[in-house]
């Protein structure tokens, strides 16, 4: 493709939804198929929205593709599956086209492609990049190997600086992430306004942090390996969540002591703040790393190999987290410390920064779906098919 | 020596090999196709019609046994067997515990068959969801399953099972058997056979497309005949349907239906048309369009219909051809433009004013047309206009063993101690001609599970010499 195509490709996608590609294309091929059997309706979400349309335009195809959980169930039910030459394999279709969405809708456009494909290599190099530019600061002032009294860190890395790093990058993540989210809802065809919004807002909410559809449709739970039903991921998937908001709550907790009760950190146990860390951390330990093990062991049919990067890239940057959080916390007081703090304090820049471009986007898409459909099933099906 | 082999591998097969196996029998199933294609027919299926005097989870209100016959006996035009017949309804009200206790699972009927919620179990995910469900408690059981392995010949010895021998010539003997291996409607050559040549010199057979897996060759059901088996049916029976003629030539599956018929026109290869489109409910009739397709020339038709259609019938697999007019669409479907334009002409005149509704028998139709068109009837004045090749889908062949309500084979009158049939291979007892949706699997779900039954107790495994019912209830979680 020339410069020049793809600067038209995407300003016209910029005006008017998402670039039809090759992926948008299989899809909607395949979608084709699945609406003439509808054997796999009880699923999940994916195939009573599917129901409701006769074709499927970019648009929908990236919602049809983020309500998909990736479950596997339909591959393993389906009569088309490969080696029958209509090739349905709706869950690798959707992946692809899911990465697309994080790529296309992602701001700016050209990081998103750019963890598209190297996902694992680019996080890793990020955490190294930050915790040794931090290291190499604390050099320059010589506190690198000191062991500040008290096990005080704000000694050797004033407060300032981490809420000067730490406050813009979280800001320009939640930024770019909700430009993403704005330019995916606003390619959705406009849902009605007299609908029960409440009702419909709850739903999604509860469908996604129950993660609903993973559950095969009859609660026994999805596949992995192979045929075989499973409920692993998910409660992977709760651990990590779990584990991501509890440290989240215990730096905001904390930047409540600090601001409000003047009460500075080290915390120790049994404070709140260390109490969530601690706890978070565990579950960023074992959650991100049940997951990344789930995912080399999948099913390779299940998915898009070249994914596979940014999703373990994610992985590797939480359980980074964690892991260093927890390593800090074991070496206070030790010549180590500083080092220890230099490095988590790059991981979790890297884990801020990468946000909107690495597989966490999956998180505001997926909910952006569900809420669609949650609302979308409310409202009056137009087509009368016959056969009733 | 083992116990019990099972030849085939789909859901009667299964069916057989679980509760054979449960009764504490050896079993070893025989699959013909590879892995990937395993399950023959039953992977294309969706539900299995039940009896119910209440409603149950996922199945409507009632649907009595007395119905239930009564639809039977209704769509067989009286080819069956009452006692099997009535057999397979009663235990078909209770053998979704047992499938439940193996991992299927059901679900309410599917967006488009709510004319099914009442007398249908649908499974979730389909037939081949089932199967894979079947299989992997097989293999947690101790069923030992082999893929790629068709039975070409069998040893019996006056009237008892010895051996199979698989296509590559090796010899498995067992001390009982069941048969579960499908009817022949793969089998190409013997539907040319079968159906021979027509008046027009063609052979009708030879543009036939099955619907079906291209495992089901029929290599057992005609070493049965050589062998002397009782068998019943008419081999130039099938199930047939009229279906998009670009579908592959086999495991087409449900995808490939042309729902559109009643809303429109069906002309032949000379752009007339030769049927009532609008006779009664498409479901109820789509059946006997495959036939109706058959006989027509070169064994092709169109349906064509115009915008009004469109988001009126279930969505098709693929894309019509297209045309803003009559005259455009013709050259795309092989017709002569002039005549489908006079044929449509003549319709679209013929049509009565009427109250359309393709939810009921509605008092669209035609006067003075022959043939008429009877319900559904509208000018076809509204562009673009689709047409839709159509040619006959073959779904299964009736031909089959002669069974008891045992399983048993028989040889001459006689039933035979240890060789038993399930499945498409005998449908034929109960369902002669004919077909309502979800029978097929009810009859080998319930027969599957006879004749592993039967097969065990046949080498001493199971209740000892009770009656069947028993060891089925016995064998209910």
């Amino acid at each position: 493709m020339t410069p020049l195509q793809t600067l038209t490709e995407q300003a016209r996608a910029l005006a008017s939804g998402p670039i039809a590609g090759p992926e948008e294309a299989e899809v909607a091929r395949q979608l084709q198929i699945c609406n003439a059997c509808r054997y796999c309706e009880g699923f999940c979400a994916v195939f009573p929205a599917m129901t409701r349309r006769l074709e499927f335009p970019p648009a929908d195809v990236h919602y049809l593709a983020n309500l998909c959980h990736n479950c596997g169930a339909c591959l393993h039910a389906c009569q088309y599956a490969p080696p029958h030459e209509f090739a349905v394999n709706l869950p690798r279709a959707m992946a692809r086209v899911r990465a697309r969405t994080y790529a296309d809708y992602a701001w700016p456009r050209p990081l998103g492609a750019l963890f598209a494909r190297n996902g694992l290599a680019l996080s890793l190099a990020l955490a190294l990049a930050m915790s040794l530019l931090l290291a190499a600061a604390l050099v320059r002032t010589g506190s690198l190997t000191a062991v500040p009294a008290g096990g005080d860190f704000y000694a050797v890395f004033p407060h300032g600086w981490m809420v000067g790093l730490f406050a813009p990058t979280f800001g320009f993540a939640l930024l770019a992430l909700g430009v993403g989210l704005w330019r995916f809802w606003r390619d959705q065809a406009p849902v009605r306004e007299d609908e029960d919004r409440l009702a419909a807002t709850r739903e999604a909410g509860r469908d996604a942090i129950a993660l609903t559809y993973l559950d095969g449709g009859h609660g026994e739970g999805y596949h992995n390996e192979d045929d075989r039903w499973t409920h692993a991921r998910r409660h992977a998937h709760h651990l990590t969540v779990a584990g991501f908001a509890l440290c989240f709550a215990a730096t905001s907790v904390a930047t409540l002591y600090h601001y409000l009760g003047g009460w500075v950190a080290p915390y120790d146990l049994p404070s709140l703040p260390k109490v969530l860390g601690v706890v978070g951390g565990v579950g960023l330990l074992l959650g991100p790393a049940a997951l990344a093990v789930l995912r080399v062991r999948r099913d390779p049919e299940h998915g898009a190999r070249e994914q596979r990067s940014m999703d373990l890239g994610f992985a590797a940057l939480l359980w980074l987290s964690g892991a260093t959080g927890l390593a800090l916390w074991l070496a206070r007081g030790h010549a180590g410390q500083t080092l220890w703090l230099a490095i988590h304090l790059g991981c979790v820049l890297a884990l801020f920064v990468t946000l909107p471009y690495s597989k966490f986007a999956h998180g505001p898409y997926r909910v952006a779906a569900l809420l669609k459909y949650a609302i979308e099933r409310r409202q009056p099906d137009r087509l009368r098919l016959g056969g009733e | 020596m083992i116990d019990v082999l099972v030849v085939g591998g789909g859901n009667a097969a299964l069916c057989a090999a679980l509760v054979a196996r449960e009764a504490g029998a050896s079993v070893l199933l025989l699959e013909a196709a590879p892995r990937a294609w395993r399950g023959g027919n039953s992977m294309h299926t969706r539900n299995l019609r039940c009896m119910h005097d209440a409603p149950q989870d996922v199945l409507t209100d009632a649907y009595p046994e007395e119905e239930f016959w009564q639809d039977l006996l209704k769509v067989t035009g009286g080819r069956t067997d009452e006692a099997l017949a009535r057999r397979v309804i009663r235990a078909s009200s209770t053998v979704r515990p047992w499938m439940r206790g193996h991992g299927v699972h059901f679900q309410p009927s599917l967006s488009g068959t709510l004319h099914l919620s009442r007398t249908n179990a649908f499974f979730m995910g389909g037939g081949k969801a089932l199967v894979n469900a079947y299989y992997r408690s097989a293999e947690r059981l101790g069923v030992r399953v082999r893929y790629a392995s068709a039975v070409a010949r069998l040893e019996v010895d006056d009237g008892r099972f010895v051996a199979a021998f698989t296509d590559a010539g090796e010899r498995i003997a067992a001390r009982s058997c069941v048969l579960a291996c499908g009817g022949f409607e793969s089998n190409r050559d013997w539907l040319r056979e079968a159906w021979g040549r027509n008046d027009r010199g063609e052979w009708p057979a030879d543009r036939f497309l099955i619907r079906g897996t291209r495992y089901n060759q029929g290599q057992v059901l005609r070493e049965l005949m050589a062998l002397g088996a009782d068998t019943l049916g008419d081999p130039t029976q099938a199930h047939m349907v009229a279906i998009d003629a670009r579908a592959p030539l086999y495991d087409g599956g449900i995808c490939t239906r042309v729902d559109c018929v009643s809303l429109g026109i069906v002309v032949n290869r000379d752009a007339r048309r030769f049927y009532d489109e609008g006779e009664d409910f498409w479901p109820k009739r789509y059946a006997i369009w495959g036939r109706l397709v058959a006989q027509q020339p070169g064994q092709i038709a169109h349906s064509i219909i115009d915008a009004k259609a469109v988001g009126r019938f279930m969505p098709p697999v693929f894309e019509g051809a297209r045309a803003d007019t009559l005259a455009g669409l013709a050259p795309q479907l092989g017709l002569d433009p002039a005549v489908l334009e006079d044929t449509v002409r003549a319709f679209n005149a013929a049509c009565r004013p009427g109250r359309f509704d393709h939810a009921v028998l509605d008092d669209c139709r035609t006067d003075g047309l022959e043939p008429p068109k009877t319900h559904w009837a509208l000018p076809l004045d509204r562009p673009p206009f689709r047409g839709y090749t159509l040619r006959p889908g073959v779904t299964f062949t009736y031909l089959g063993a002669r069974v008891d309500d045992r399983a048993r084979v028989h040889f001459g009158g006689r039933p035979s101690a240890n060789l038993f049939a399930a499945g498409e291979l005998m449908a034929g007892n109960v369902l002669g001609q004919g077909y309502t949706a979800g029978v097929g699997m009810t009859i080998g779900t319930v027969f599957g599970r006879i004749a592993g039954a039967e097969a065990a107790r046949a080498c001493g495994h199971g209740a000892a010499a009770s009656r069947v019912p028993d060891a089925l209830e016995a064998s209910l979680p």
